[in-house]
């Protein structure tokens, strides 16, 4: 079931967008990165009333350097692993609080964000059982494809064919060898009712589905894509030009997932050669023309996979506990 | 013997590791890790507001007349708004000392 709020919600003008920011200037990310840009979109969409848990991971180091915060709004640190649980739980204390009225009734955001090596590898366990539990929150995920904040080190979100410290290419070695684990799909696999992927070029984008994440009852998972300069080998002012090319070659769609419905939010039919996106990056230069024909086939079946879905219609229903 | 008017309850205690002042981290100048600076030519500029929007740093911010003006003290000099200005209104020009 979709909210009337959610239904009513027609989406950011780009000559009126909120001004206010709160992630703000004097972080310590790298230049350029695209990580930061999403956190910054996502706060400006959901403005001031939000709670933020997070876990470790190079937005936490690189936002809260003790005695600082670049942070406008509530916000707390936590294990690597539990960036869902203590989501969950400030929800829940939330409820509690304003049902006993202790605290004023009104519409507070809970936020929990961890990377992709918090999401996918260390924090899966935690995230799948808020999203069993059908709290009222949002999960991001901000997949920067490894472990960057650590130096590198290959996570299960890493694609195939990347250099990565822990998967470096040589004579008898690729790189990774693995393929990306398939988040966003995990996540709707539970049956929940809002299911994102997004990019920070697409600015606009970004902002809508966030917005219409917070405006659900019941969790959200979003995905967002977040090109890391340092880690991806890359000019630092590519950033946006890249995240472009992955959406426009298909090696990340942008959809959305309402109450089970797949929903293709950047037209990818007619696609542009994987090459275009991975010939500008440091971490695919040692792959050849076979290696590049194999990872172009996967991203036509994947990307036939979800035109198919787009088709199909509803393809679960969201259950009981959270409508 | 214990003096019990010295013995503080835990409630009286601040709490640990808690930063109270929200956006403090605006007081760490991030300007110096600049080796370019943007430049914007205002004949050229269309005030689109992608320089605005994509700036990682969100060091650009509006005046008076609509155009978007980069606070040096955080620029870290990227070249994001350069890149993406459909104009090319803007330039990445080296710091010299």
């Amino acid at each position: 079931m979709i909210p009337a709020e959610a239904k009513q919600f027609t989406g950011f003008k780009a000559r009126e967008l909120p001004r206010e920011e709160y992630f703000v200037s004097g972080h310590r990310a790298c230049q350029g990165c695209g990580e930061a840009l999403v956190l910054r979109l996502i706060t400006k969409a959901l403005g001031s009333r939000i709670i933020v848990a997070m876990a470790t991971g190079c937005m936490e180091i690189v936002s809260s350097a003790f005695p600082q915060t670049a942070w406008e709004v509530p916000w707390i640190h936590v294990a690597f692993e539990n960036a869902a649980a203590v989501a969950s739980g400030i929800e829940s204390a939330l409820k509690v609080l304003m049902r006993k009225g202790k605290m004023k009734k009104e519409k507070i955001t809970v936020l929990g964000a961890a990377g992709d090596g918090g999401t996918a590898d260390i924090g899966i366990q935690a995230l799948s059982g808020v999203l069993e539990r059908g709290h009222n929150l949002i999960y991001i995920c901000l997949d920067n494809e490894a472990y960057m904040n650590t130096g590198i080190q290959r996570s299960s979100s890493t694609p195939y064919g990347a250099h990565t410290t822990t998967s470096p290419h040589g004579k008898k070695s690729i790189g990774q060898i693995t393929w990306k684990k398939n988040m966003a799909m995990i996540a709707a696999a539970h049956s929940i009712p809002y299911v994102a992927t997004v990019c920070p070029t697409f600015y606009l984008d970004l902002m809508n589905k966030i917005k219409k994440a917070s405006l659900m009852s019941g969790p959200a998972y979003i995905h967002c894509f977040s090109p890391c300069p340092t880690g991806w080998r890359y000019s630092p002012d590519l950033s946006i030009k890249i995240g472009r090319l992955a959406v426009e070659t298909g090696v990340f769609p942008l959809y959305e997932i309402v109450d089970g419905g797949l929903k293709i939010t950047h037209p990818i039919r007619k696609l542009k050669p994987v090459k275009d996106y991975l010939q500008l990056q440091g971490r695919f230069r040692h792959l050849g023309d076979e290696d590049i024909t194999r990872i172009q086939d996967r991203v036509n079946k994947e990307v036939a996979k979800l035109i198919d879905l787009e088709k199909f219609g509803s393809f679960y229903k969201t259950s009981l506990a959270h409508s | 013997m214990v003096k019990t008017e010295a013995i503080i309850g835990w409630k009286k205690l601040n709490l640990g590791a808690a930063i109270t002042e929200p956006g403090s981290a605006r007081a760490f100048k991030t300007g110096d890790w600049r080796t370019q600076r943007p430049i914007l030519n205002k004949e050229a500029c269309i005030r689109c507001g992608r320089c605005w929007i994509y700036c990682p740093e969100a060091a650009y911010s509006h005046d008076e007349e609509g155009y978007f003006i980069c606070d040096l003290d955080y620029c870290k000099g990227c070249g994001t708004c350069a890149q993406e200005c459909p104009t090319s209104a803007i330039t990445m020009a080296l710091e010299e000392i």
